[in-house]
């Protein structure tokens, strides 16, 4: 397959350096290299400049509401399993509005992908402070300066369950790319949390770029959960690369007795309702 | 008073097994040939305070709704006969036991504890006895409800118990035959009839319609629909879930419907408040949604488990834009089955949200029902590939309807959208296609209000009054009708759109009343709005309760008395 394949030939139209040309292109590439159909893909976008994803992505899409990423796609996914569902969402939309879905995805194990474009900034509203804004931090909301400590979300997926917990840089494409590959093929709720500067509002390039590095380059064995609790911890250098994976019973395998054919392929006929008119009698 | 209907209540503490007996009478009733209505009223809590389950019985015709009238008390301790003895009419009884017994020469005292402890049931089992009591007095087959006993419990042993606490009550109660008027006439079997909840006559029609993915976050008194489904998924082979917010129950099933899925959720008002942004989400997005919403109280909290008609302008008007929506609300669980097959046909067929409008006097009370007639789910207008013009979601159409392929579809890549888009789902702010697609989504209106038309209103009876209702309170004012001469009531099932041409033509010239069980007139102001008449008089409830039917035949008589 190759990455064109993918494109949907419209321009985007993020700003000139924005970190989302390059999880774009980690995501057209890793779909390409896995040999996946654009027919059997579903992406699923919210609200904020990563939203346009769908407009770029040549796959099946849902644009959805702000915050509603993780249902829509569980949704999808448990009417038909045979469909790779991919989430992309902003820290406003995974983080503020839409957190309450995170933990419960993550324990429930729903195969699906989850790759969250954190600048720690809401860039699409021009500049207001998100749940990943460091302490501090003048935006347009927070004038005085951030009033709240950053959440960290790598703690928060892995002590909520999911089975693999990763970190991507958009300043590191192929690596990105083969994080996004593993998280795909990964059985059960793949979190993936992607460093992307906002070169508008909140510039943090050259700061991730000193501390990034690669968990492979120092050694790190992503079945042990205490060492991935331990790095996903780290403030002075920021590891990149799967912290954590365990293979776990899917969400879908509870649904077995309606998978066959899945709800989504299920052939229209009326339903025998006679044994349940039983009780009435 | 009538020989052979009767009026039975069973009250007692919360926990005390009141609705079980009920129904228990009800089914006992019901398979002696009887017309069979059962509705209750509780506190929200699962111990102690005082709840009720009134049974009202005909042989001879159907019973569409309570009446004030109670010829039986069967009182579970002496806080439920103290509570209850003032509904008792000059001839009426109250069973209890010895030590509840207050001096009053309608209460009959039993020594049903020692019963329970002679035959080493649980104290609990009370109830039982009562009900037995009761039958051995108005002469019920034993044998009926000793089956009925049988089928309610789960384990055999305590199926078994309470076989025996039933024939010893029914011992005591045939020694009280004579001091009640009152008998119950053997008229062979139910004849297929069932007594079945709104809730549950609406599970089914979800059922009927198709139903493959159900997702609903617990609310009194929808809950019930979901308890239904969830234990029947495996024998249907379909998706039944609950997560972890009304918000998640309805964005997945706009995901699962999206991917192809019949969907469904149910909640009450609060929980509809918070699926109000998903709810436009399904119109933009032009997928196929069915939204039930059984009414309680409001606002807020209101009261969880009591009944409200105050929902309706709500539901129709709910979320930011303008777009095409179908609000149906059935009266009877008949209605409710029919309806929520309809609810996913109609989804399908249009590609627009529709929302079923229950409340808790519906959903939770039992009507006997004609067995439910086999209907079907048909598929809308879904696109499975073969032609080789390239796929567009929302492909511009004489009907506003655009052909739905789902995501796995050999050459279609199908693309929602919650932002203005265009055919293909790609994000627009083009005015001239911008007014496109919003012109496209309501060119499906014309063939709707045309459906609204031909089902969205029925009649009963004829004469110089006409009373409008929906929902459940028409069967309130058909009980009322027994008692009434010269009205006709015109039911809107159909409230978005408005069937306002069928309305006005049912209507006629007579003079007309509206009856709801609300404050303001929700429906009465859906009349002046689309059918420009003012409404002659306005019975509304809203204290909680459903009308009484004593108190709709007061209001009509008292217009009618003014020369109305």
């Amino acid at each position: 397959m190759e990455e064109r394949l993918f494109d949907t030939g419209r321009r985007p139209v993020w700003c000139p350096g924005c970190g989302n040309y390059s999880i774009l292109i980690a995501m057209r590439r890793a779909l390409a290299e896995l040999g996946l159909r654009p027919e059997e893909v579903v992406v699923v976008t919210g609200i904020g400049c990563h939203g346009r994803m769908s407009d770029y992505l040549r796959v099946n899409a849902f644009h959805t509401i702000h915050g509603r990423v993780l249902p829509l796609a569980t949704g999808i996914k448990l009417a038909n399993p045979r469909l790779t569902v991919i989430g992309h969402a902003g820290d406003g939309d995974a983080y503020a509005i839409g957190l309450g879905h995170l933990p419960h995805a993550a324990r429930r194990n729903v195969d699906i992908t989850y790759i969250v474009h954190d600048n720690m900034i809401f860039g699409l509203t021009t500049g207001q402070v998100t749940p990943t804004t460091p302490l501090g931090v003048r935006t347009k909301s927070t004038p005085f300066g951030n009033p709240e400590r950053p959440l960290n979300p790598l703690l928060l997926a892995l002590a909520s369950g999911a089975t693999f917990v990763a970190r991507g840089f958009s300043g590191e494409v192929e690596h990105l790319k083969e994080i996004i590959k593993q998280g795909i093929k990964h059985r059960g709720f793949a979190f993936i949390e992607v460093l992307q500067p906002c070169v508008t509002f909140f510039n943090t390039y050259r700061e991730l770029r000193e501390k990034v590095y690669k968990l492979e380059d120092e050694g790190h064995d992503p079945a042990d959960f205490e060492a991935a609790l331990k790095l996903a911890q780290r403030e002075d250098r920021l590891p990149l690369g799967v912290f954590y994976r365990v293979e776990r019973p899917t969400f879908e395998e509870a649904f077995a007795h309606a998978m066959n054919p899945p709800p989504a392929l299920g052939r229209l006929e009326a339903p025998d309702l006679s044994r349940l008119l039983e009780r009435f009698r | 008073m009538e020989r052979g209907e009767v009026y039975v209540l069973v009250a007692g503490p919360a926990g005390a097994g009141v609705f079980a007996s009920s129904v228990i009478i009800g089914k006992t009733l019901l398979r002696q040939g009887y017309h069979v209505f059962v509705t209750n009223e509780y506190p929200s809590l699962i111990r102690g305070g005082q709840q009720w389950a009134l049974v009202a019985a005909s042989p001879r015709r159907p019973v569409y709704s309570h009446r004030r009238r109670v010829d039986v008390l069967l009182a579970l301790d002496r806080g439920a006969l103290l509570s209850n003895i003032g509904r008792l009419h000059e001839k009426a009884l109250a069973l209890c036991d010895t030590a509840d017994a207050v001096n009053d020469p309608r209460v009959v005292a039993l020594p049903v504890r020692d019963v329970v402890r002679e035959e080493g049931g649980p104290p609990v089992a009370v109830n039982t006895v009562l009900v037995g009591v009761l039958f051995g007095m108005l002469g019920g087959d034993l044998g009926v409800l000793k089956g009925v006993i049988r089928g309610h419990f789960r384990s055999k042993e305590a199926a078994e118990l309470n076989v025996r606490l039933a024939e010893k009550g029914y011992g005591i109660g045939l020694q009280l035959r004579g001091r009640f008027p009152v008998s119950v006439v053997s008229g062979g079997g139910s004849g297929g009839r069932l007594l079945i909840d709104g809730n549950s006559a609406l599970a089914l029609g979800l059922l009927a319609g198709g139903l493959t993915f159900f997702a609903a976050y617990p609310m009194t008194p929808a809950s019930p629909i979901l308890h239904f489904l969830a234990e029947v998924q495996r024998d249907v082979g379909i998706v039944v879930f609950q997560p972890e917010s009304e918000l998640a129950a309805i964005n997945m099933a706009i995901g699962a419907a999206y991917a192809g899925a019949r969907a469904a959720v149910a909640t009450s008002g609060g929980g509809f408040s918070l699926m109000v942004e998903a709810l436009g989400q399904a119109a933009m997005t032009e997928t196929p949604i069915v939204i039930v919403n059984v009414q309680r109280p409001g606002p807020s909290t209101g009261m969880p488990t009591h009944t409200a008609q105050g929902d309706l302008r709500f539901v129709i008007h709910a979320s930011q834009g303008e777009f095409p929506r179908v609000v149906l609300a059935p009266g009877s669980p008949g209605e409710a089955y029919e309806l929520g097959c309809r609810a996913l046909n109609l989804a399908w067929k249009y590609q627009v949200p529709v929302i079923v409008l229950m409340d808790k006097f519906l959903a939770e009370s039992y009507w006997t029902t004609e067995s439910l007639p086999p209907l079907g789910p048909e598929e809308g207008s879904v696109w499975r590939g073969g032609t080789n013009e390239p796929y567009a979601r929302y492909r511009i159409t004489e009907t506003g309807v655009s052909p739905m392929a789902f995501p796995g579809t050999p050459g279609a890549l199908v693309y929602a959208n919650t932002s203005e888009h265009d055919e293909y789902g790609f994000g627009t702010i083009d005015p001239k296609t911008v007014r496109a697609m919003q012109e496209k989504r309501f060119r499906k209106l014309s063939t709707i209000q045309k459906e609204a038309e031909s089902e969205g209103v029925r009649t009963y009876g004829d004469g110089a009054i006409a009373v409008a209702t929906w929902g459940s309170t028409t069967m309130v004012v058909r009980e009322a009708m027994q008692e009434l001469e010269g009205v006709k009531l015109v039911q809107v099932v159909w409230l978005e759109p408005f069937p306002r041409e069928s309305f006005a033509r049912e209507v006629g010239a007579r003079r007309l009343l509206v009856v709801e069980n609300n404050m303001r007139g929700q429906l009465a102001s859906l009349i002046r709005e689309h059918v420009l008449r003012e409404p002659d008089g306005f019975l509304g409830r809203y204290d909680g309760r459903p009308l009484d039917p004593e108190e709709v035949v007061e209001f009509v008589r008292s217009f009618a008395a003014r020369g109305g």
